[in-house]
């Protein structure tokens, strides 16, 4: 069925272009129609995939190239359920951002329509693709889209000047992949994944290929906004329109994590299969890192948007747990994980948006008590903010079970860690619902006054061209998404028997010399049978924890918003331990472009060296 | 193992380096996007270095019978991709660039301080 | 980080990553021998199964086909983001595009230049149509010939003939053609779904070698990518001069 593989990435394009064609013609909600009914088909093509996977990986060359003695002469798209899963997940956030901005925007231009579709097709692509260079082009693709849809409010210099650090550093870090491919081209003489595992196992790992999947490595943490990658990500984030925003914190810096499972798992599984403790300690402490770091970052923030780009890092340092792990159960765990989240950040930003669309700022002060005119989206903010904590029903819950199942021995550690990143970031969203729909808490922020103008200006720069400042109501296009990605979220976790099923995929997605047969040797693999272990005791495992988590969100947010209440002596305490360190981290994250460079630079030669040395 | 061997592949990570360094002291944008082009330019000469083969001609046969040595075509077409790819990525950052001088009056990196914390 | 701190801190990660990305390059072949099975067995077989002399060709639009396809959307893209970044604020308006900024006095064109690149216009042209359509055949093809074609319009634009240009040009024309370019591409793949059995399969009749219509669809889809490539550039070359030439502060209006 090749046609099923290579419409999701040729259909949105071809509207892309005739949207651009025909644009003076056109009017708006025609244009928004358009996109709309294309999202929704990439979606259900997406949904028909998955579904044809189950079976075996669909492998289709373009130009009909199938391979000659092992030598693919074209590109291959060889897509598995993981990656046809993340096509629809696609479409759909894609679909919702879409009829978000129905009504979002006052004005649009076509433009926008037309970009967001080739970012569309462009992820569909680079989950799909089966070749490496093939998956530079569409990660290319769907970074320069990224940094023209991030800076579209140029009205807003924060917004300039995000992109403008989003676009360098990610330049960079696409640099990075492209030598990574080349020194890999260099060696085996290949750029189809399957080709290149088969001639890397062959032979034991050497300093080259080291190098090259260092490079690789970081290349695709910079996307991923893995620590100490990640300054240009809140900046990006904050400043790019809802919509817009809807796509980037669901899908795009999970996209990075899912290049890294499959770049290790098809070319990389073979030369470094001796190795796994060392690897798997080396990225256990990345991912840790950075999910602590963006829980950290998140509960500072008082800007909504911020917020919840923190907790994008922070989530997929979560992620990245999963995969760390180098086990089909933590790979199983990260991408129901990867799923589900991004469809609870999504809806988050769809209500932001709506409280930005309806007050015109994004200032959890300015908001305070404003919410009550929106009683509504109260409890939606809080529904986000318990699946953010992966509690049961939601997806994210089972993801985070199979993950500590995954680690084994040391799955209370992993427990706990999920436990502390995940209470820090739906604490946030938990005070930002007190704050914002009760009117609780202090006027000023923890203890760090803002000035009347530094409030004004940001008011003032928060009015971009999209916006319209009198109170205008909120239709039906702006909650349905909402309420739609939520619900998605929740359908995940109630799947029966979907973390076995998970599991199984994940075996397949893992095992290299059954993808190679796959993809070069033409036939579709036939899955293999992996003994499904019961659910149950997974999900029990995971409960007590999940029960802390809310306990300890809950209790995060009661101290940010009745923190006053304290006694005076305690305060200062506490306040004396944490403001230089709050002011320490606020100082890194300056929003230069030239120091996010320079820790790209550092991280670089910090993962560099360690993988070196336990590589060899 | 000489130097002239491997010379490109050190070229090509000198431009890397140097084109950063340039991007990280920078004082003026134009100037820091100039140097994020020369660190893509260090892919292109890797990628050629690696295709090419001494004593090949071109890979086009319009006047050479096939089966003449020639280089690698592979990562001609490589490179070209790389080349537009930089190209286009650069018109981008150079029209943030003019948007940010007309907002903001300025081009240095520096005193960019929209976005702390 | 202060700009010290930065260069301080820059220096040593830069020293580390350079001895990495070297020890890495050690393992490489030396330079001048390629033993890799892709490009030995491309020149082998390509004349042959596409009839297309230019080997680069044969594996930029055939082989790796959807690389190509890619590639030209990113500048699809990046031409999109651009006119999206560079279209007039709240605060501007079209002027009638003037031939001096405002505030800078410009010399004006002298009559040499304006009657050499005018009369250079209709070679580039030309040239660059050659270069398009040869693409498979010598050196060039689409994205080669279509930045060609672009450079005739930054030479009307340096015999200072902008502003004449811009107002005998038909407005939409140069976007229509950039979609007509990408559009196109993404026709021909389809063609091929249902002609040949896999997207951007090689349909069309091959003809012989060395002939100017031969190797099935490569000519083709030269033809959609120089299309595209020149109105993008010139797209890129309009946008960043009206931002000097015609847009300046004004009544609001968009």
């Amino acid at each position: 069925m090749p046609a099923l593989a290579a419409l999701p990435v040729a259909i949105p394009l071809l509207v892309a272009a005739a949207l651009v064609g025909a644009g003076p013609l056109l009017r708006r909600r025609v244009a928004d129609t358009v996109a709309i009914v294309t999202a929704a088909a990439v979606t259900v093509l997406g949904a028909a995939l998955l579904a044809r996977t189950l079976g075996g990986t669909t492998v289709v060359w373009f130009g009909g190239w199938t391979p000659r003695s092992g030598v693919a002469l074209g590109v291959a798209f060889a897509i598995d359920p993981i990656g046809a899963g993340m096509v629809t997940f696609a479409g759909l956030l894609m679909t919702a951002a879409l009829t978000f901005s129905w009504r979002y925007f006052d004005t649009v231009g076509i433009l926008f329509h037309a970009l967001m579709l080739v970012l569309l097709a462009a992820v569909a692509g680079f989950c799909s693709s089966g070749d490496l260079f093939n998956m530079f082009v569409f990660f290319e693709l769907l970074s320069v889209s990224a940094y023209a849809l991030a800076g579209y409010k140029i009205e807003d210099p924060g917004s300039l000047q995000g992109a403008l650090n989003f676009a360098v550093t990610n330049s960079v870090g696409a640099v990075m992949v492209l030598t990574g491919v080349a020194l890999l081209y260099g060696r085996t003489g290949a750029l189809n994944l399957a080709q290149i595992g088969t001639t890397l196992a062959a032979a034991p790992a050497d300093r080259l290929v080291v190098v090259a999947f260092a490079l690789l490595l970081v290349g695709f943490f910079v996307k991923a906004a893995v620590v100490p990658f990640h300054f240009w990500l809140a900046d990006a984030y904050a400043v790019a329109p809802t919509p817009v925003c809807v796509l980037f914190a669901g899908l795009l810096s999970e996209l990075g994590v899912y290049a890294v499972a499959r770049v290790y798992w098809s070319v990389f599984s073979g030369p470094f299969g001796g190795h796994t403790p060392g690897l798997r300690a080396a990225l256990l402490a990345g991912a840790a890192l950075t999910a602590l770091l963006g829980g950290v970052m998140c509960i500072l923030q008082h800007h909504l948007a911020r917020l919840l780009a923190f907790a994008t890092v922070s989530h997929v340092g979560l992620t990245l747990l999963g995969i760390a792990l180098l086990e089909p159960e933590g790979l199983a765990g990260a991408a129901l994980y990867t799923v589900a989240d991004g469809l609870v950040k999504a809806a988050l930003f769809v209500l932001v948006g709506i409280l930005a669309h309806r007050f015109g700022t994004l200032e959890e002060l300015e908001l305070r008590g404003q919410g009550r005119a929106l009683r509504w989206a109260a409890p939606l903010l809080v529904l986000g903010a318990v699946g953010l904590a992966g509690v049961p029903p939601f997806g994210t819950f089972v993801g985070k079970a199979l993950i500590e199942e995954g680690a084994g021995g040391a799955a209370h550690w992993m427990a706990a860690l999920f436990m502390v990143a995940s209470a820090l970031t739906a604490g946030a969203v938990l005070r930002v619902s007190g704050r914002v729909f009760a009117g609780w808490g202090p006027t000023v922020f923890g203890g760090r006054d803002e000035s009347a103008e530094e409030a004004a200006k940001r008011h003032e720069a928060e009015e971009g061209d999209e916006l319209r400042v009198s109170r205008s109501l909120i239709g039906p296009s702006m909650l349905v998404p909402a309420l739609v990605l939520l619900g998605s979220s929740i359908a995940i976790g109630m799947v029966p028997g979907l973390s076995d099923r998970a599991v199984v995929v994940a075996a397949r997605f893992a095992d290299r010399p059954a993808y190679a047969g796959a993809v070069l040797g033409g036939a579709r693999a036939a899955p293999t049978v992996a003994a499904p272990t019961p659910a149950g005791g997974r999900l029990v495992a995971a409960a007590p924890w999940t029960a802390g988590t809310l306990v300890l969100a809950v209790a995060g947010a009661a101290a940010a918003l009745f923190g006053r209440r304290l006694p005076s002596r305690l305060r200062r305490r506490g306040l004396r331990l944490t403001v230089p360190m709050v002011r320490a981290l606020r100082g890194l994250h300056s929003g230069q472009m030239g120091d996010s460079v320079t820790w790209l630079l550092i991280g670089t030669a910090g993962f560099g060296t360690v993988l070196a040395a336990v590589l060899r | 193992m000489k130097v002239m061997d491997y010379l490109p592949y050190l070229v090509s990570a000198w431009l890397f380096l140097i084109g950063l360094y340039g991007i990280v002291t920078s004082r003026n944008l134009i100037h820091a996007v100039t140097c994020l082009a020369v660190v893509q330019s260090s892919t292109y000469v890797l990628l050629l270095a690696i295709g090419y083969r001494r004593g090949g001609t071109a890979p086009i046969f319009f006047d050479v019978p096939v089966g003449t040595r020639a280089v690698d075509p592979v990562v001609a077409s490589l490179a070209l991709t790389d080349v537009v790819v930089g190209a286009t990525v650069t018109a981008l950052l150079l029209a943030l660039a003019v948007q940010i001088h007309k907002r903001l009056g300025t081009l240095d990196p520096d005193e960019l301080r929209a976005m702390k914390g | 980080m202060t700009p010290v701190i930065r260069r301080r801190a820059f220096v040593p990660a830069a020293a580390v990553v350079g001895g990495l990305l070297v020890w890495g390059a050690t393992g490489l072949p030396p330079v001048g021998v390629y033993r890799g099975p892709y490009g030995l067995v491309l020149n082998q077989v390509a004349v042959a199964e596409r009839h297309a002399t230019n080997v680069v060709a044969a594996v930029t639009f055939d082989y790796r086909g959807i690389d190509t396809m890619g590639e030209e959307f990113i500048l699809f893209a990046a031409v999109i983001g651009v006119a999206i970044l560079l279209r007039a604020m709240r605060g501007e308006a079209e002027h009638e595009p003037q031939e001096a900024v405002r505030g800078r006095r410009v010399p004006g064109t002298s009559n040499a230049v304006r009657v050499v690149g005018l009369a250079l216009l209709g070679p580039i042209v030309l040239f660059g149509i050659y270069v398009v359509a040869h693409g498979h055949l010598t050196p060039g093809g689409g994205f080669q010939g279509g930045v060609v074609l672009a450079t005739g319009a930054l030479l009307v634009y340096l015999s200072g003939e902008y502003v004449t240009l811009r107002r005998v040009q038909p407005e939409h024309s140069i976007d229509l053609g950039e979609a007509l370019g990408a559009g196109g591409y993404v026709v021909v793949g389809l063609f091929g779904l249902v002609a040949g059995g896999a997207f951007l399969a090689n349909a069309l009749p091959l003809g012989t070698a060395g002939t100017l219509l031969s190797a099935g669809t490569i000519p083709v889809i030269n033809l959609a990518v120089g299309l595209e490539v020149a109105a993008g550039f010139t797209l890129l070359l309009s946008e960043f001069l009206e931002q000097t030439l015609v847009l300046g502060p004004g009544r609001s209006g968009r």
